[in-house]
C-alpha cells in the first residue's frame, strides 16, 4: 500500500454518487420510536411492494398453454 | 443397479440410487407448475436468490483485492455501493418471501423443515452481515464493534468471538458464514423441489368433500 | 353448504398431494431474469447512491481533537477507573460482568483477552519513549509509590482536568495542584499519541503483523471520540442506533425489532440489558423457526385471510368447475 494515502480530513468520501446521501439524516419521531427517514422509505416499499405483488393481476405472457 | 454388469452394491451405487430417488431430475429441474401459482407474489424467493448471487459475485471482486481497496480507488468502492446495496435488496426480498409463505402457511403437508431451513437462514445472515458491517475498516466499523462487544460479551461468546479482531471477523465474513448461508440455501431449495410448492389453504365457505 | 374449521392436521394431510392441474413452466428462465434484474437494480443504486465510508477515527486525532478527553481517559485507564479497568471478562477479573438470575454466561467463559490497563496503556508506551531521564523517573516514582498516595495524586488530577484549558500544541493545561508524577506521565503519553505513535505501538505490542485492534479500540471506547461522532450520526443505542448508518443511507433495517427492548423499561435502565435483550431475542427467534408448531401462531394466516387474495385466480377456476376442496 506504499504511496496509497487515505484522505486526512474527516469528510467522508463521496465517489461517484448522483445523490449526496453523506448529510446527517433526518429522523421521525413518535413517543420512544425514532426512526431514519430512509429506514422508514425502505420498510413503507417492502410493504407497498409485498401489497402490489398480491393485488396485481398475474399475467402470463409466454407461449405456453393451460392445461 | 451398476452401470456396467453386475458389481456387489457399491457405496457410490447406493448414495447414487438413493439421491436419484428422492431426488429425479424431473423434480430437481420440472418444466411445469401447479396452475395455483398464480400471484406475483411467488417471486421473491427466486429474487432473494438472486440477490445473493450478486451479494457474493461483488464479494469475491472485493476479496480479490484486499479489505483495504474500496477506500483509495473509485472502482473499488463502486464495487463496495454493490455489495452493500445487494444486501439491502437481498433482507428486502427475503423477509417479503418470509411473510408471503407466513401468510400462505407454506409449512403444511410436511414442510416444516422448508419453514425452519428457510428462518435459520434468516437467522445466520443476519450475523453474516454484522461481520460484514465489522469488516468495513473506518468509522462504521470502529463504533459497531465498540458497541456490540457489550452485547456479545454478555453471552460468554465474546470470550472467543472478538468482535475488535478485525481479521477474526473478516474471515468469519468472507469464507465462514458465507458457506453456512449458502449451505442453508442449498438445502432449503432442495426441500422445496422435493416436496413442491404447497397448495392453496381451503377455501372455508366451499363445501366440504362429502365423507 | 357446510362452513367449518378444519383441524391442523387435516389441513396438512389435504396439502401434502396435489392432483390438480399443472401447467408449462421456465425455472432456468425465471432465475436468469431474476438474476439480470437484480444486478440491474444494484448497479443503478450504487450509480446513484454509492455507499458511506466515513473515514476512522485515529488516537492521533483523538489527542489533537480532544486533548482533554484523551488524557482524562487516560488517566482513569491508570487508576482503573474506566469502563475496561472494570469491565470484567473476556478482559479481567475486575467484575463478573452481566447475568440473567442464576445465569452468568460472562464470568462462566473467562478472561480471553487480558488487558491490564495502567501497564497496557501507560507504563508499556511510556517505556518505549527512548532517553527521557525525568520521565522514567517519574514512572518510577508512581510506581513505588504506596496505593492511596497514588489514589490521591490521580484523584486530584483527574478533578483539575474537569476544568481544564487547552494551550498552544494541543497541550493540556491545569491548575496547579499536587498531582505528584502524574502530570509529567500525562504529559508524555499525549504527546506520544499527538505523534501517531500510540496507534501502532497498542497496535504492535505483541507482534509485527496484527489484525486484533482490541487495545486501541477499547482505549478509544473508553474515551469520548467515538461517541461524540456516534450521536452526531444518531448512531447510540438510545437513538435506536443499531438499525442505523452514517449519512442518510438506509441501515440494518432488519435489527429493528433487536434495538426496541433497549427503548423500554426494564431494559432501558438496567445493567443485564444486553443479556436479556439476548436471551428474549433468541428465545424469539426459536420460536420463527418454531412457527409450524405454536398453535395460535400458525394459524394466524387463517384469521388474516391473505391467502384469498393470493389464490384468488385458483378459487374463481375452482367454484366456475364446481370442484370441492
Amino acid at each position: 500500500m506504499a504511496g496509497m494515502r487515505q484522505p486526512h480530513s474527516l469528510a467522508p468520501v463521496l465517489v461517484a454518487a448522483l445523490v449526496n446521501l453523506n448529510r446527517p439524516a433526518t429522523y421521525a419521531h413518535a413517543g420512544v420510536f425514532q426512526m431514519s427517514v430512509a429506514n422508514l422509505v425502505v420498510i413503507g416499499l417492502m410493504v407497498v411492494v409485498f401489497a402490489a405483488a398480491i393485488a396485481l393481476p398475474f399475467r402470463r405472457r409466454h407461449k405456453g398453454e393451460q392445461r | 443397479m451398476s452401470t456396467h454388469g453386475s458389481a456387489p452394491r457399491s457405496w457410490t451405487a447406493r448414495v447414487r440410487d438413493t439421491a436419484v430417488r428422492a431426488m429425479p431430475p424431473e423434480r430437481l429441474l420440472p418444466d411445469e407448475q401447479p396452475a395455483y401459482m398464480s400471484s406475483w407474489v411467488y417471486i421473491f424467493g427466486v429474487l432473494t436468490l438472486a440477490s445473493l448471487s450478486v451479494i457474493i459475485g461483488s464479494g469475491v471482486i472485493l476479496a480479490l483485492k484486499g479489505p483495504a481497496w474500496w477506500h483509495y480507488t473509485g472502482v473499488g468502492h463502486f464495487f463496495n455501493s454493490v455489495h452493500l446495496w445487494a444486501v439491502e435488496l437481498f433482507f428486502f426480498f427475503m423477509v417479503i418471501h418470509l411473510w408471503a409463505k407466513f401468510f400462505m402457511a407454506a409449512w403444511r403437508g410436511g414442510r416444516a423443515r422448508t419453514w425452519a431451513s428457510g428462518a435459520v437462514t434468516f437467522l445466520v445472515a443476519i450475523p453474516c452481515a454484522f461481520t460484514g458491517y465489522l469488516s468495513q475498516q473506518n468509522f462504521d466499523s470502529q463504533w459497531i464493534a465498540t458497541q456490540a462487544k457489550d452485547g456479545i460479551n454478555s453471552t460468554g461468546i465474546g470470550a472467543f468471538f472478538n468482535v475488535l479482531n478485525f481479521g477474526q471477523m473478516y474471515t468469519y465474513h468472507v469464507l465462514l458464514l458465507p458457506v453456512v448461508v449458502v449451505a442453508l440455501v442449498v438445502a432449503h431449495v432442495l426441500l422445496v423441489r422435493r416436496h413442491g410448492i404447497v397448495p392453496p389453504l381451503p377455501l372455508a365457505d366451499l363445501p366440504k368433500p362429502s365423507p | 353448504m357446510k362452513r367449518g374449521r378444519i383441524s391442523n392436521r387435516e389441513l396438512d394431510r389435504l396439502a401434502r398431494n396435489y392432483d390438480g392441474p399443472y401447467r408449462p413452466y421456465d425455472l432456468v428462465k425465471e432465475l436468469c431474469v431474476a438474476l439480470a434484474v437484480v444486478t440491474a437494480l444494484a448497479l443503478a443504486l450504487a450509480i446513484v447512491f454509492s455507499s458511506p465510508d466515513d473515514p476512522p477515527r485515529t488516537i492521533k486525532q483523538w489527542s489533537h481533537q480532544m486533548p482533554v478527553d484523551f488524557v482524562t481517559t487516560a488517566v482513569s485507564e491508570l487508576d482503573g477507573s474506566s469502563d475496561t479497568a472494570g469491565y470484567g471478562p473476556p478482559y479481567n477479573h475486575a467484575s463478573t460482568g452481566q447475568h440473567a438470575a442464576f445465569i452468568h454466561l460472562q464470568q462462566w467463559f473467562g478472561v480471553s483477552h487480558p488487558i491490564n490497563t495502567p501497564l497496557d496503556y501507560v507504563y508499556e508506551p511510556l517505556a518505549s519513549i527512548p532517553g527521557d531521564g525525568p520521565l522514567r523517573a517519574a514512572v518510577a516514582a508512581y510506581r513505588s509509590a504506596p496505593a492511596k498516595m497514588q489514589s490521591a495524586w490521580t484523584t486530584a488530577y483527574a478533578d483539575a482536568l474537569g476544568k481544564a484549558t487547552v494551550g498552544s500544541g494541543d497541550a493540556v493545561q491545569v491548575a496547579p495542584g499536587d498531582y505528584g508524577p502524574v502530570p509529567t506521565m500525562m504529559s508524555a503519553l499525549l504527546s506520544l499519541a499527538q505523534s501517531g505513535g500510540l496507534d501502532g505501538d497498542l497496535l504492535t505490542s505483541s507482534q509485527f503483523y496484527e489484525t486484533d485492534y482490541t487495545t486501541p479500540l477499547l482505549l478509544m471506547a473508553d474515551g469520548g471520540v467515538l461517541t461524540a461522532r456516534a450521536q452526531a450520526q444518531h448512531l447510540l443505542g438510545s437513538q435506536w442506533g443499531m438499525m442505523n448508518e452514517t449519512g442518510s443511507y438506509p441501515g440494518q433495517v432488519w435489527l429493528w425489532l433487536y434495538t426496541f427492548w433497549y427503548q423500554i423499561e426494564p431494559f432501558s435502565s438496567s445493567a443485564n440489558a444486553d443479556l436479556l435483550v439476548f436471551l428474549i431475542m433468541g428465545f424469539l427467534s426459536v420460536c420463527l423457526v418454531a412457527v409450524p408448531f405454536i398453535p395460535g401462531v400458525r394459524d394466524i394466516p387463517r384469521w388474516i385471510p391473505l391467502y384469498r387474495y393470493i389464490w384468488r385466480d385458483h378459487y374463481r377456476a375452482q367454484q366456475s368447475t364446481g370442484a370441492g376442496a
